[in-house]
């Protein structure tokens, strides 16, 4: 995979690549902006006006570090990874304290109703150490512990600088902390959608899936039926069940008293519970059929029951892929909620819509950053859910 | 498009799944140029609505533009995607193929309402932001499938093609990327049909699609204008999951 080092300058280009980029960033693009008020936008302001004297000599040594872990002579190959890697978290840790402090310090000799915001610089700095990690981390070859290792403590150091009042001045913190109770209702709404949509997909999914293993002329017609939902852009799904619901919702009173509508959480699930099944049903079947006959044979020879068969040797080597089918699921689902609140279901889709509709570009990260941080974070938990369910001598 | 269509036509299985093409697109055309000669059904349906059918805009428009977000975003994505997909296979950028593998799989985690949110703050409201989410978003499945159906090409066979005396850049042209084509096509696939449902929610920052109808009548409350948008829109998705489906057959070599 590494090319050969031979009397070369650089050693990582992956590394030079993403300096250059970052100085590039540095010099032509904001770090933040200062706005008089909420909804006007701001002026630029770049990194070397925001930042203190002290900040941009450690951003310097920061950069002189990742330089010389970059180059092919001076560090031996893997103390050059560990160093780009270590320097991540600094760099990370930097890059909010800076904005963090520029905030408090722009806001002291202003008027109460400005406002600073993130710039382009800023996500620049922040997307650069995550990918440096990303490099760091596959070419170290380090197994799943050690990857969450470095993904616990990256979240550590955001925590401890969202953690005191260092962030609060920013403006997306202030939208956040008026909305502070709203943020939590809905974050709990959203995971409940989630959870509501996924309990019932794999219960419908997981013996479909069981079925379609079992009868090889069901398969065919059972998987296109469901790709058709697949296919269907999901605010129309959304859409098109509206109709039937409030007109199921005013024929048969108690569903109605259940809340069966047409607008709200009923759709929203059902569409989602389409969605989620083709990923369920086809990696059930995918997992059963890739047992091998050896293992079967081997069970049956034992004198297994069918029913002791499928439990005690079919589902616990068909389960990797199985839960790989739940990870697809719940990352589809928890970017669906999102679309879900167009019909009122609620979730970080509110935000995202409200902030839209009123220009409130704060409005709208505070629903989208958040739904993104989820999105990551249950694939990563899914993942290692994964590779522990693999059997042990196969990880 | 419809010479895809016409090359599955010797298998009878796909014949029959021709007729069920043919039935959508003409379905399909059929309901975008004459939405409005339903008027009288819609008012049956929705007797409490005082307008039961769309008319800020002729669905044709409508259609037209979702279709120009798709392809304009689509052509980026394939042009960009197959491209860097080309250069983490080289020797020369060959460093950079497991960063953009990682990056290309994470990225696709993102809720595409998500990114399309995002784009506001950057590019502002309207046919731009869009554009820019929907070809960053869907770059990820071509690339992706790049990278997977240019290693799905065996190592003999590249070694008998070098042993022929083809050069890499026909090697590339004659061997990798026919023998790939129908991976990356799953990939274009993939990235057309999110689109298409993603350019709808595009109407929420301004861009003009077949959304526009669907979101104003969620927010008007008016359920006529919900069923014009998603009808057209998912039988729109259906049609094109369709023909790309009879364009990856026509690159299966032996599968």
């Amino acid at each position: 995979m590494t090319p050969p080092e031979g009397r070369r300058l650089v050693g990582n280009r992956v590394l030079t690549t993403l300096l250059v980029a970052a100085v590039a960033s540095v010099a032509l693009l904001p770090f933040a902006s200062l706005s008089p008020n909420r909804l006007v936008s701001g002026q630029p302001v770049m990194l070397w006006q925001a930042l203190a004297g002290w900040q941009f000599a450690t951003l310097a040594l920061i950069g002189i570090l990742l330089l010389v872990a970059a180059l092919a002579g001076p560090l031996p190959r893997r103390i050059a990874l560990w160093l780009s890697l270590g320097a991540t978290l600094p760099l990370l840790a930097l890059d909010l304290q800076a904005l963090g402090a520029y905030a408090h310090r722009a806001l002291a000799e202003a008027s109460p109703a400005a406002r600073v915001s993130q710039g382009a610089t800023f996500w620049i700095l922040l997307f650069v150490s995550a990918l440096i990690a990303i490099d760091a981390l596959q070419r170290l070859r380090l197994g799943p512990s050690g990857r969450a290792l470095y993904g616990v403590a990256a979240l550590a150091v955001i925590g401890v600088c969202f953690s005191g009042e260092l962030l609060s001045p920013l403006s997306i913190m202030r939208e956040f902390a008026n909305q502070r109770d709203n943020f939590i209702d809905q974050l709990v709404r959203h995971l409940l959608l989630v959870a509501g949509a996924l309990l019932p997909a794999l219960l419908i999914g997981l013996p479909l899936g069981l079925l379609a293993n079992r009868r090889a002329r069901l398969r065919n017609g059972l998987f296109s039926v469901l790709n058709v939902f697949q296919t269907l852009p999901s605010i129309a799904v959304f859409g098109l069940l509206i109709a039937p619901l409030s007109a199921l919702g005013r024929a048969v009173p108690w569903l109605g008293e259940l809340g069966v509508s047409g607008i709200g959480v009923a759709p929203a699930i059902i569409a989602l519970v389409l969605y989620s099944l083709l990923p369920i049903v086809r990696n059930t079947y995918s997992g059963l059929a890739g047992v091998s006959t050896g293992a079967l044979e081997a069970a049956r020879g034992m004198g297994m029951t069918p029913r002791q068969i499928l439990w005690r040797v079919e589902i616990p080597l068909a389960l990797p892929v199985i839960l790989s089918g739940l990870r697809i699921v719940t990352v589809q689902a928890i970017g669906l909620v999102v679309v879900a609140a167009l019909i009122g279901a609620g979730g970080f889709g509110a935000f995202i819509f409200q902030g839209l509709g009123q220009y409130a570009i704060d409005l709208v990260l505070l629903g989208a950053i958040p739904t993104i941080v989820l999105a990551v974070i249950a694939d990563f938990a899914l993942q290692i859910l994964v590779s522990l369910s693999r059997p042990s001598g196969t990880r | 498009m419809s010479g895809a269509a016409r090359s599955a036509r010797p298998l009878r299985a796909a014949s029959a799944g021709n007729g069920v093409l043919l039935i959508l697109i003409a379905l399909l055309i059929a309901l975008t140029l004459g939405m409005a000669q339903l008027e009288p059904l819609f008012r049956a349906l929705f007797p409490d609505l005082g307008n039961p059918l769309y008319a800020r805009d002729s669905f044709l428009n409508l259609m037209l533009a979702h279709i120009g977000l798709v392809l304009v975003s689509s052509l980026i994505s394939v042009t960009i995607g197959i491209a860097a997909g080309l250069f983490v296979t080289r020797p020369v950028g060959r460093e950079f193929e497991p960063m953009v593998s990682s990056l290309a799989a994470i990225g696709q985690t993102f809720p595409p309402a998500a990114v399309l949110a995002i784009a506001v703050p950057l590019a502002g409201f309207g046919f731009t932001p869009t554009i820019i989410a929907l070809s960053l978003y869907g770059l990820l499945p071509v690339i992706q499938n790049t990278i997977a159906g240019l290693g799905t090409v065996p190592q003999t066979t590249l070694e008998a093609a070098r042993g022929n005396g083809m050069s890499r850049w026909q090697i590339l042209r004659r061997v990798e990327l026919p023998l790939a084509m129908r991976v990356i096509i799953a990939g274009i696939r993939v990235s057309v049909i999110i689109n298409i449902g993603t350019a709808t929610i595009g109407s929420t920052v301004g861009a003009k699609s077949l959304g526009t109808p669907l979101i104003a009548g969620l927010v008007g409350n008016n359920l006529a204008y919900v069923i014009q948008g998603a009808l057209l829109v998912g039988l729109l998705a259906i049609v094109t999951d369709l023909l790309f489906e009879r364009l990856e057959r026509r690159y299966a070599f032996g599968v």
